[in-house]
């Protein structure tokens, strides 16, 4: 339903130009929930932005397409694609409190998200936004509609975002590290609430994270991002229960659930390389324990994995 | 909100006290009171005797009471030019001030607001570049120099505007204003540009960057992500996040222009408070000095208040603060 | 490659901006002139003996070229003199105050407590006033003469310097290194001079240029008033309020080209010192 093929966003900075997306494919279908997993600027962000063609300058996407049920969204112009967002596509960020505009009540962030694609009464907008802050479960949402986001706790606030995001029933919803910024608790039930409303009404979800551990009792199926590119993808249970990819394997024994007792956390040697300065090859190239002079050449996507010296 | 404006209404009384305690005592320990208040014309016995007269042999302390008293019932002293009690001149001249500063407000934020709000939008476009060069320009520019330029082009060279006066006034409310007619602006055209280019600048400065910093702020992108029109997301989204550190100044800006009005009203001999306190203090006419001194000072401190009380209005997280 | 250390990158920062190489240009030249007024000038305006009231009021050309002014005086030089006297004013009055009020503002964000409060309320209350009515009020009280007007400007000015100092102070208060550094037992002189001062210093080099700018627009507004400095030391707004007389009867020179230098100063400091604060303002930097 949604595909992504060979997409680069770029951006000019002070440093060049810098490729913060680089020839990603995916594609998602009705229903499914994909996993995107990476650290920070490995472009996971961006590859959302890019989506609902929210990249501003100095950014823009340069080749590529996306696909919504075949019609093209990568340079649609602002106009077109503002009936898209929202509605056929919405996106739920990761900070609530600084998503929600501050000083405007959250009857009026609702309402105007109503009104902006459809022409009913002002009335029948404010009905559909209580039932809307019922289904993700906010008490008393009649007065809850009159306040305003500082009068909310984070994770509330965050149910508002995924309340709005939902409105319109959209075909797909992107999150956005929807749950990073609020407490491991709070986190568990966002998790659920999100996969539960998503299944009852059909929609597909990309759940961009970098954290694993929330990827494994969420997602169908997983990509993983490195510097800008899918290094892997697959079902869940192939990518984290068999991965190939060493980056893959690298960031599953990291996580500390996976370590025994008091071993020694186990860590990728070196750091992220900075989007501006990449390594000649493979990305990877310089952390990798496998790699040698084949290296040097970039990897084409083969069996569901980029690397020259996939794991078995 | 009523306890918040009674509390701010008593805050205000306080510094009122204390303003008028420091001007009376500056005024009182820097020179000869006698001086001050007595006609300097007068001989040694008629100082004496307008001294007895005016309690000025009595304690400090007791004097400033007496001052007090005077105040609420509005005797600020008497002026030596014009025979006549210092507050009425003052007040007589007032309007044609508020006027004048009101119409450069006016020119200012009418002007100021769309073109920052267009640098902040596109900075990278060649217009705003210019917008923003020229605004260093228009707060570089001396505003008294601007002023005789002024004249010197539209009046002398070019004849198109009186360049000293004011127009014709009409009773409104009983207040005497001359903007409300042509011939009136023409005359008010001059001084108020001559105000307003000042606080141009500044105003498309600021608002320019509070463009620049909300503009990258998430809830901006949120907005669009939920298919709003642009319209709608830089004309209330954004905008109304900008206005509210916005009103704070440009409030502050309106106690600076009617205090900057001194030097316009000089140079295009406008009738107003400030032609009036340069004349005075030439003429050594202190009671209107410091009677001006008091009015604005309460001035002031009243567009402070009304400041206060729109910013609390306008956003919602100081509001909810306040009840609590 | 060569190591890159802050201060080069801050100067080549500063060298891509176009316009503020431009204002950094301008202000050169504009100090360069005040310092050399003396040997520079084609004439000594204020020497009494050469000045010939046949060459008054002479329009541009030839001989003097911005003109005379009605005492015969060469208007060049006169503003060359100008110059010197309105930049002497606007930065001692500037680097005093900088130097009062950034103390007060440091000392109160490590005092902290009723003085730092009381401090503060008198830096509000006192920004609360524009500045030309301060002024106003201390030359109407003190007098005229070339240290009454430091003072005044002085005063009107080291609130801006107050309050920049404690901001900047405070932020390094909270910090985790100044906790180490009582920890180890730093004397007070020592946190205050060595750790406090020299950050909150940026901030207010950024507020300085813009303090002198407006210190000297200051200066030269009450000058044009008369309530500035005395004729015997003539400032740039004093030679404007001298040509005010001549302008309605067209000669413009007099005054117009005295305004274009004070003109030409601000705007080169205001230039150089927006670029600063873009610099110093690490919210505005492009990721």
């Amino acid at each position: 339903m949604l595909e992504i093929e060979n997409l680069v966003t770029e951006f000019a900075t002070r440093d060049g130009v810098v490729r913060a997306v680089n020839g990603v494919s995916l594609q998602i279908g009705k229903g499914e929930i994909l996993g995107v997993v990476g650290e920070s600027g490995s472009g996971k962000s961006v590859l959302g932005y890019s989506i609902l063609g929210l990249v501003d300058p100095p950014g823009r996407i340069a080749s590529g397409s996306v696909r919504l049920d075949g019609r093209q969204l990568a340079g649609m112009p602002d106009e077109d694609m503002r009936h898209i967002r929202g509605k056929r596509i919405a996106m739920v960020f990761q900070d609530p409190m600084m998503t929600l505009n501050p000083v405007l009540s959250i009857e009026t962030q609702m309402v105007e998200t109503v009104l902006a694609h459809e022409g009913i009464s002002r009335k029948l907008a404010i009905e559909r936004s209580i039932e809307a802050l019922n289904l993700v479960g906010i008490a008393s949402p009649e007065r809850r509609l009159k306040q305003y986001p500082h009068e909310f706790s984070g994770g509330m606030r965050q149910r508002v975002a995924i309340a709005i995001a939902l409105l319109h029933r959209p075909e797909v919803v992107i999150a956005d590290e929807p749950t990073t910024a609020l407490d491991v608790t709070v986190q568990g039930q966002i998790l659920y609430e999100m996969q539960r409303l998503v299944r009852e009404s059909g929609a597909a979800l990309i759940w961009i994270t970098h954290d694993l551990s929330v990827v494994a009792g969420l997602a169908d199926r997983v990509a993983v991002m490195y510097a800008g590119r899918i290094v892997e993808q697959g079902t869940t249970q192939e990518v984290l229960y068999a991965p190939r990819h060493p980056y893959t394997r690298g960031l599953l024994d990291s996580v500390p659930a996976n370590n025994e007792g008091s071993a020694r956390l186990r860590q990728i040697p070196g750091m992220t390389p900075s989007l501006a300065r990449l390594p000649e090859g493979c990305a990877f190239r310089e952390r990798c324990s496998h790699a040698d002079a084949k290296c040097f050449s970039m990897p084409e996507m083969t069996n569901r994995v980029r690397c020259h010296h996939p794991l078995c | 909100m009523t306890v918040f404006i009674l509390r701010r209404l008593a805050q205000t009384l306080l510094v009122l006290f204390v303003t008028s305690a420091l001007v009376f005592g500056g005024i009182f320990l820097v020179g000869d009171p006698v001086e001050m208040l007595v006609n300097p014309a007068a001989d040694q016995e008629e100082k004496l005797r307008a001294a007895a007269a005016l309690g000025l042999d009595r304690p400090v302390l007791e004097q400033y009471a007496i001052f007090i008293k005077g105040t609420l019932s509005g005797d600020l002293g008497r002026s030596f030019v014009f025979g006549r009690p210092a507050l009425e001149v003052i007040l007589e001249r007032m309007p044609a001030t508020l006027e004048l500063a009101f119409l450069a407000m006016l020119m200012s934020v009418g002007l100021g607001i769309p073109l920052g709000m267009y640098a902040g939008l596109y900075p990278d476009k060649k217009t705003s570049k210019a917008i923003m060069a020229a605004s260093i320009l228009g707060f570089s520019l001396p505003t008294f120099w601007v002023g005789l330029l002024l004249i010197m082009v539209f009046a002398v060279q070019l004849g198109w505007l009186p360049s000293t006066g004011r127009g014709p006034s009409e009773y409104v409310f009983g207040l005497s204003i001359s903007i409300l007619s042509i011939e009136g602006l023409k005359y008010a055209f001059l001084p108020a540009l001559n105000l307003a280019l000042f606080k141009l600048s500044l105003i498309i400065r600021l608002t320019r960057a509070q463009v620049r910093e909300q503009a990258l702020l998430d809830y901006i992108r949120f907005a669009r992500a939920k298919g709003l029109p642009r319209s709608r997301v830089i004309g209330v989204h954004l905008l109304k996040n900008i206005l509210i550190p916005l009103v704070t100044v440009i409030g502050l800006e309106l106690g600076s222009v009617i205090a900057f009005a001194i030097v316009t009203e000089s140079i295009f001999a406008w009738p107003g408070m400030g032609k009036l306190v340069i004349d005075s203090i030439f003429q050594l006419d202190r009671p209107v000095v410091v009677a001006y001194l008091l009015v604005v000072v309460f001035m002031f401190i009243m567009i402070n208040l009304v400041v206060d009380i729109l910013y609390s209005a306008l956003d919602p997280r100081v509001r909810i603060a306040e009840a609590k | 490659m060569k190591e890159e250390t802050p201060f080069s990158r801050f100067v080549s920062e500063f060298m891509s901006s176009r316009l503020a190489l431009f204002g950094l240009a301008l202000l050169t030249i504009v100090i360069g002139i005040a310092i050399f007024a003396p040997w520079i000038s084609p004439q000594n305006p204020y020497d009494l003996g050469k000045l010939d009231l046949l060459d008054s009021r002479l329009a541009p050309g030839g001989k003097y070229i911005l003109g005379t002014d009605g005492q015969g005086r060469d208007m060049l030089s006169a503003i060359f003199y100008g110059l010197r006297v309105s930049l002497l004013v606007g930065v001692a009055s500037g680097l005093i105050a900088l130097t009062t009020g950034g103390l007060l503002g440091v000392l109160a964000a490590y005092v902290g407590g009723r003085f730092e409060q009381f401090l503060m309320r008198v830096v509000d209350i006192q920004l609360g006033f524009p500045a030309i009515l301060v002024a106003l009020v201390l030359i109407a009280v003190l007098g005229k003469g070339v240290d009454k007007i430091i003072i005044a400007l002085v005063c009107v000015q080291w609130a801006y310097y107050a309050r920049t100092a404690r901001s900047a102070a405070l932020v390094e208060r909270g910090k985790e290194y100044m906790e180490a550094a009582r920890g180890l037992g730093l004397g007070h002189a020592r946190i205050l001079l060595g750790h406090l001062l020299p950050n909150a210093l940026p901030p207010l080099i950024v507020v300085g240029t813009v303090q002198v700018a407006h210190a000297i627009a200051l200066e030269a507004t009450l000058s044009f008033l008369g309530l500035g400095l005395p004729i015997t030391e003539p400032s740039l707004g004093l030679l404007i309020a001298n040509g005010y007389e001549y302008l309605l009867s067209g000669k413009y020179w007099i005054s117009m080209y005295p305004g274009v230098a004070l003109l030409i100063t601000i705007f080169a400091i205001n230039l150089v010192g927006d670029q600063l604060r873009d610099q110093f303002n690490p919210r505005l930097a492009r990721a």
